[in-house]
């Protein structure tokens, strides 16, 4: 028998998710004595962690980038930059979830401890080469989720979307499962890049396990991340989940999801030719299924989630065009679509999580009537969310949108880059709907009604619109930003700018 | 290769076949005569009173799935004991304070259930309505009472 | 290793408890069922998982290499263990959360939410 010599632990790679799961472990002793009787110290405490983690991944920006522990922790600007856009949404959460759980009365006391934890979940999937940690990211983030869906029990369908989302996410946990078994199998590795070995084998048997494996993976993968064939979720959670959630779950799980989904298909890339078919139709029927079953929901966060599935969809696009051509795309643009994407659609949630009232909630679009009476700050936001949701030019969503068309037209996949711009029209029609609900007068609004504060929310709607602002008008430079040129390729930034 | 699992193989069969027969043929020549008394529950003791599908206290569920939950966590005790014993002194320093900092949580997770009295099998109050609003008097005015939900319940 | 029961054999057993436990869940319609369905899916895996760890050592290099490969399945069998617990005390309470409402928990019931 023989013992490995004691690693040496990188402090720093392990700081941010250390901090939150931290953070999450005092806000459970705060609730455990309970002080002050309500949770506005454990939103303190939990806010500072946050704000201590996002310190914590900065320096490790001009830190020489790599792996620790054996590949269990790798420090890359993909990592970094999903772990600040992780730990960012849920500080916005947080800041306009207490007044939706009083408002709404749910009586949960570890709303915040299980968000934590669920971002750390986050966090560890996108900065992992390895699989068994991969894994147990995957199943923090999962089931703090469960639970925070089932959150509101005393209402029925809060309870039915827990039920389905737990029943479907297991089901895709056992396949991601049975993946990372017969990549283990052939390997005797846990590392991600099992695929290659298995490949540089040269038997082809391994190679068969590998790719058996592989599938088996990416429809485990597909399940999390609600690409097409498997998005039946999507919709129900969204919408029986309560606001505050649906709004975390939408853009963590979205985030860590595609992390994840990034880093797979990059070790696939020794079997691209079996598995990338597959995913371009995974991609077309995303962004198809996704914007046209939108147009005929009568429920905000159901269309949201239809929208998310279409999102899903366009980062596909951008994962496929880098993996297509990695010489000529980086993964900038990806990047700063999933920054937007998780700015907009916090932005957008917070503001429908309004809709909320003494106790009951209605989430259809008649319910969210008269909003620009009622809080007519949010309700502008907004239409910048919705807009930037649409792609109209001058906001984040265009940005995204154009440079991951650039992105598909440069990596020679026309269907893709066609497919995108045209839904993105269509997409025009559902959300302009939810801007018509905001404006339609309601009989006897009047502003701010219940008297509750409702600076918190405002807080988190302005820090969202602020971001929408401020990525669109530094576009070129935020793109520069996201694709560093110690990559070895030529940033993209430059590319997309000379075409425009 | 198959022959060493054929002895296995026969036993199978064996038991199988005579199951089937005990079965079967004291079905077929037992005598059939039922009465009342012989197609009750129980010939002996006392006579089964209400019904089965009885509703029993939902502790009994909660204490069985934080059984479920505490219970797994001696496995990786366990898989480190096994490795612990010939291991030299830095390895068991290291791999000590890893595990301190696992019981650490799990101590913490433990005290948080009780705290909240999901073992308390006596109506435990968990819920403070003064978490919803931060006024008391108008939270237990604004609540229904009681409250239908129970924090560290089901 | 000459009387070692193949590999495969593992494997095709574990595939079948997979299947099965793939096909329940969409069958089936009580979920507990369907959760017990899933449990089997995942302890499938584990068979795999350990088979291969088994047969790591025929496989590998050195006895070294062996050893450490066969060390990864068996940690993952244990986390996957750990984790299907966690699962199913959210899931369990989850479905005692639903009975508490409506007094039953049929998964055909579960259409509050159209679109």
């Amino acid at each position: 028998m023989s013992y490995q010599p004691i690693p040496t632990i990188d402090w720093w790679a392990i700081a941010p998710v250390s901090i939150v799961m931290v953070t999450g472990i005092v806000a459970l002793l705060i609730e455990m004595f309970r002080p002050n009787r309500n949770n506005n110290t454990i939103v303190a405490v939990s806010l500072v962690g946050l704000f201590l983690a996002g310190l914590s991944v900065v320096p490790q920006f001009s830190m020489p980038f790599g792996s620790s522990f054996g590949g269990m922790v790798v420090r890359d600007y993909l990592g970094l930059v999903l772990q600040l856009l992780l730990i960012t949404v849920c500080f916005v959460a947080f800041l306009f979830s207490e007044p939706y759980l009083r408002e709404k009365r749910i009586a949960f006391a570890e709303f915040y401890q299980l968000a934590l934890w669920a971002s750390a979940g986050g966090m560890i999937m996108v900065t992992t080469e390895n699989l068994l940690m991969f894994f147990l990211g995957l199943e923090v983030l999962g089931i703090a989720l469960y639970c925070l869906t089932g959150m509101c029990r005393q209402e029925l369908r809060s309870e039915e979307s827990a039920m389905k989302y737990f029943l479907l996410g297991a089901f895709g946990t056992a396949f991601v499962l049975m993946g990372i078994a017969y990549l283990y199998g052939p390997t005797g590795s846990l590392r991600i890049d099992a695929v290659s070995i298995a490949v540089a084998s040269d038997q082809p048997h391994f190679v068969l396990m590998a790719l058996f494996g592989f599938g088996l993976l990416l429809v485990g993968l597909c399940f999390k991340s609600a690409l097409v064939p498997f998005h039946q979720w999507t919709p129900d959670v969204y919408q029986g989940a309560p606001t505050n959630v649906t709004a975390f779950m939408a853009s963590t799980s979205k985030i860590a999801a595609i992390g994840a989904l990034i880093r797979v298909l990059a070790a696939g890339a020794p079997l691209v030719s079996y598995w990338f078919p597959i995913m371009f139709w995974v991609a077309i029927l995303s962004m198809v299924v996704g914007n046209f079953a939108a147009l005929v929901q009568k429920d905000v966060k159901r269309t949201l989630g239809y929208s998310s599935v279409a999102n899903g969809g366009y980062m596909l696009v951008a994962v496929l065009a880098h993996v297509q051509a990695p010489e000529k795309v980086s993964l900038a643009s990806t990047l700063f679509f999933i920054t937007g994407y998780g700015v907009m659609t916090m932005g957008a949630f917070a503001v429908v999580s309004l809709a909320a009232r003494d106790g009951k909630e209605g989430t259809r679009f008649q319910d969210l009537h008269g909003l620009w009476h009622r809080a007519p700050f949010a309700a502008g936001c907004l239409i910048l969310f919705v807009a930037s949701l649409i792609g109209v030019p001058p906001t984040v969503g265009f940005f995204g949108k154009m440079f991951i068309f650039n992105d598909a037209l440069a990596a020679g996949l026309l269907p893709l880059a066609l497919v995108l711009a045209v839904t993105s029209v269509v997409s025009a029609y559902y959300y302009l709907g939810i801007i018509q609900a905001v404006f339609v007068q309601e009989e006897g609004a009047v502003k701010n009604e219940s008297g509750r504060p409702q600076a918190g929310l405002n807080l988190a709607v302005l820090l969202c619109a602020l971001a929408i602002f401020g990525i669109s008008l530094g576009a070129e430079n935020v793109l520069k930003f996201m694709a560093p040129a110690e990559d070895g390729r030529q940033p993209v930034a430059e590319r997309t700018v000379a075409q425009r | 290769m198959a022959s060493e699992f054929l002895p296995i193989l026969v036993l199978m069969t064996v038991s199988a076949v005579i199951c089937a027969a005990m079965v079967t043929l004291s079905w077929v020549l037992g005598p059939k005569k039922t009465t009342p008394y012989k197609s009750s529950p129980y010939e002996c003791g006392v006579a089964p009173q209400g019904d089965a599908k009885e509703r029993f206290p939902i502790k009994f569920y909660l204490v069985a799935i934080l059984f479920v939950l505490f219970d797994i966590e001696v496995v990786f005790l366990w898989s480190w004991i096994t490795v612990f014993k010939d291991a030299p002194l830095d390895f068991k320093l290291f791999s000590g304070a890893v595990v301190g900092v696992y019981m650490i949580l799990w101590i913490i997770g433990d005290a948080y259930v009780m705290k909240i009295g999901a073992l308390d099998w006596d109506e435990a109050t968990s819920l403070a309505p003064e978490k919803l609003l931060a006024d008391a008097e108008a939270a237990r005015a604004a609540l229904p009472a009681p409250v239908p939900v129970r924090q560290g319940g089901l | 290793m000459g009387t070692d029961i193949p590999l495969v054999w593992y494997l095709v057993t574990a595939l079948f408890m997979f299947v099965m436990g793939g096909i329940g869940v969409v069958v089936r319609r009580n979920p507990v069922v369907v959760f017990m369905c899933i449990e089997l899916m995942l302890n499938a895996t584990n068979l795999t998982f350990l088979a291969f760890a088994r047969y790591q050592i025929a496989s590998a290099q050195t006895p070294e290499a062996a050893l450490q490969a066969a060390m990864s399945g068996q940690m993952m069998v244990i986390f996957v263990m750990a984790v299907a617990a966690a699962e199913v005390a959210v899931g369990l309470g989850i479905i005692m959360a639903i009975f508490r409402l409506k007094n039953e928990a049929g998964l055909d019931d579960m259409s509050t939410m159209r679109g």
